[in-house]
């Protein structure tokens, strides 16, 4: 699903990335590319802030639509 | 005379690099020893800052980079560091990385060392892992085969190991960081090399070779410069054969192989004991309120609104000392036997211009406070974040905001602080609508006039001006994006950072606001001094006709421009030569009115006679917009490196400033 139907909480990890190249490079730089694991720390129809570790990154809604995420199973 | 033997020093010549908020700031601070900003939203360094510390017998320069994540020349702020890494060649590059977000941090620190820079590792923000995460230094040492250092920059933990390891990594010479990228890759990388034998480039071949495969433009052009263009038109062939081949974008995949060459260290070097990510931070929670999606604009018109009252109230208290002390100064020069001249000179001139712009001096030290304070407290990001989505609908990115914002303070800082947008376009159109925004210089004015005839709502009306800065920047941004080609185009989307917020050490902030009014100081010294001493001549002379009267020579000349005046409600000579005067910097309107009319008093009443609150209101309006100084002007050429937008910016300002504070007259006229 896309980032932008995660719930706030939730943390998820990243499967792809879509759109245009600069914007999947910009992503990478800030550490965000397949594998890595996101948290939602806010999400209310506008921009999206997201944790990765103690980093807060906020994400337009437009850039977060294209970032393609799938739930975490909580497994111990 | 006997010769005392100096130790033999060395000059060594470090650069500092690191990703936005991993506290590079601090550590130039702490390793200098210097006055360098500690700044708190992403891209505060954009400015070449250097600094100098000693060691042993060692004398190290250090160079503090931009915050970037990448070298790659995607913004501005990476063209410089890579550049200065390559050009200018600095004995080592110290990576600042933040040990609470390795992988990320680490991402620059691979750049830097396939690019083959003698780089110094500095784990920074080592107490904010303590307990949750064991980092190994020596593991990640032995695996990158550089010095590694742990450092806590606020407190200054650390800092003399990374002196020593700088000192002593003056004669390393690694050999440039190899990351496998697969065989096809590799192979594309070995064939580029191969056409690339004979380049001089300052570059490692391999380095350019991966560039090229990455559709970097600079290195394209640079290479094609040093007369390889067939090598970079068949690494473009390469790359798309590549692309097709392998089922990916190359440049992609190249990033994702970095990152796993990164996972693989810390996976080596670190050990988790506790997870990082678990518990909303005491900055999330703040953020729920201050970012809410219906508080977060609220918010932020409040603390705008305080801002101006505070700087107002405050600022005002003792603005009247000021005044009152200059009024006194001018007395006793009055009551000295001098020559006639030489007492005018000083008295009309100097205090009478000068004076009349220093009492300012402390509102405009209580804006810089307040607007460093917020700053470094964290809120700038929040404000770019929450205005967002305003922005977007007006055409620019939420990032635009910070610029403008920062505009109050002053122009030219804020026009450079767009060297962080990264989408061009933006970053034009930032620049371009920046001036609109009320810097500190035209708070004089709008203080001598809210003061005069808008005693009862001064903060209101000085707002109100702010405000229309505000909308005439939004307007204008529409406008260009739709009427100007070049500037069409989609905006670029937000991915900022957000830094966690942290109470700004006090004594940053008075730095940081110091240095700003300071710029303000030496304006005042240098060319409002200027502009107020070729006023005072030009209304001294001929002699035969009174000081500051209508035959002067700036009578004269004001009278050439009253009439065109007319039509906006002040067309008096001195209004005229005010205005001119102002291109210099804006705050030269006031020191005009000082030097034509004497002291405060005096433009008191002088500008009572002359202007009604209406024609009042509608010379503010013309003083926000009608041009930029020449300060800004200098910034808008220097950063847009094109002298047609520079004349666009004064053109279109003037048409503007011209238009509204008419069109705010004669309509006021008819209905008040």
């Amino acid at each position: 699903m896309s980032l932008i139907f995660a719930k706030v909480g939730e943390e998820v990890a990243v499967e792809s990335i879509t759109g245009g190249r600069a914007a999947i490079k910009r992503l990478q730089e800030m550490g965000i590319y397949p594998g890595t694991k996101l948290r939602v720390i806010a999400n209310s129809n506008g921009p999206l802030i997201i944790g990765l570790g103690n980093t807060r990154i906020a994400l337009g809604k437009g850039i977060a639509s294209k970032i393609v995420v799938k739930d975490q199973i909580l497994h111990m | 005379m006997t010769d005392t033997i100096q130790p033999a020093t060395r000059t060594l010549r470090a650069a500092l690099i690191g990703n936005p908020n991993s506290g590079k700031s601090t550590i130039f601070n702490a390793l200098t020893g210097g006055n360098a900003h500690v700044g708190n939203w992403p891209g505060v360094t954009v400015e070449k800052k250097q600094g100098e510390f000693k060691y042993n017998d060692f004398e190290v320069e250090v160079t503090d980079l931009p915050g970037i994540y990448s070298l790659t020349p995607y913004s501005i702020d990476e063209r410089i560091a890579r550049d200065f890494i390559v050009k200018e060649k600095p004995d080592m590059v110290v990576c600042v990385a933040d040990a609470s977000n390795l992988t990320r941090n680490m991402y620059l620190l691979v750049l830097l060392r396939e690019l083959g820079a003698n780089t110094i590792l500095d784990l920074n923000m080592i107490d904010m892992v303590e307990g949750k995460l064991d980092i190994n230094i020596e593991e990640i040492k032995k695996l990158l085969g550089i010095p590694v250092i742990k450092t806590i920059g606020t407190k200054g933990i650390g800092i003399n190991e990374l002196k020593e390891a700088i000192i002593n990594a003056v004669s390393a010479k690694p050999s440039a960081l190899q990351i496998h990228y697969g065989v096809d890759i590799e192979q594309a990388i070995h064939e580029i090399e191969l056409q690339l034998q004979k380049i001089p480039s300052l570059y490692n071949k391999r380095f350019i070779a991966l560039s090229l495969l990455q559709e970097d433009p600079q290195i394209e052009e640079e290479i094609k410069n040093e007369g390889f263009g067939a090598a970079v038109e068949a690494a473009l062939v390469k790359a798309a054969h590549l692309e097709k081949k392998l089922g990916f974008d190359l440049e992609t995949g190249i990033i994702e192989k970095r990152y796993g060459f990164i996972e693989s260290i810390v996976k080596q070097s670190t050990k988790k004991l506790l997870s990082l990510e678990d518990k909303l931070t005491i900055s999330d929670k703040i953020d729920k309120v201050i970012t809410n999606r219906f508080l977060g604009i609220p918010f932020f018109a409040l603390f705008m609104l305080a801002t101006f009252q505070l700087t107002f109230k405050i600022g005002g208290f003792f603005s009247d000392y000021i005044d009152q002390f200059f009024s006194w100064l001018g007395e006793i020069v009055g009551g000295i036997q001098l020559p006639h001249m030489l007492s005018s000179f000083i008295v009309d001139g100097l205090i009478g211009g000068i004076g009349n712009v220093l009492v300012f001096l402390p509102n405009i030290l209580i804006l810089f406070l307040i607007l460093s304070f917020l700053e470094d407290v964290g809120y700038m990001a929040r404000a770019a974040f929450v205005m967002d989505r305003v922005m977007h609908a007006i055409g620019l990115p939420g990032r635009s905001f910070v610029s403008m914002i920062l505009g109050f303070g002053c122009n030219v800082p804020a026009i450079m602080s767009t060297r962080t947008i990264s989408e061009e376009k933006d970053r034009l159109l930032t620049i371009l609508i920046n001036p609109f925004m009320s810097c500190t210089a035209r708070l004089p004015i709008y203080t001598i006039f809210a003061g005069i005839f808008f005693s009862k709502n001064q903060g209101l009306v000085v707002f109100s001006l702010y405000a229309l800065g505000v909308i005439v920047a939004i307007l204008s941004a529409k406008l260009f994006r739709v009427a100007i080609p070049s500037l069409k185009g989609k905006i670029s989307p937000l991915v900022m950072e957000l830094p966690p917020y942290r109470m700004p050490m006090l004594k940053g902030v008075f730095i940081h606001a110091w240095e700003r009014s300071g710029e303000f100081l030496k304006k005042a010294g240098t060319i409002i001094f200027v502009g107020v001493v070729v006023v005072w001549v030009l209304s001294s002379f001929p002699q035969s006709y009174e000081y500051a009267s209508e035959g002067t020579f700036i009578g004269r000349l004001g009278h050439i421009i009253a009439p065109l005046l007319k039509p906006a409600g002040f067309d008096f000579w001195q209004v005229g030569v005010a205005l001119i005067f102002g291109i210099i910097a804006k705050e030269v309107v006031v020191g005009t009115f000082g030097t034509l009319f004497g002291g405060e008093e005096n433009i008191s009443l002088a500008l009572q006679k002359l202007f009604t609150p209406l024609s009042a209101y509608s010379f503010m309006v013309m003083s926000l917009l009608y041009i930029p100084c020449i300060a800004s002007i200098g910034a808008i050429y220097r950063e847009t490196g094109s002298v047609k937008w520079a004349l666009f910016s004064v053109a279109y300002s003037l048409i503007l400033g011209y238009t509204v504070a008419v069109l705010f007259y004669q309509i006021g006229s008819l209905v008040l």
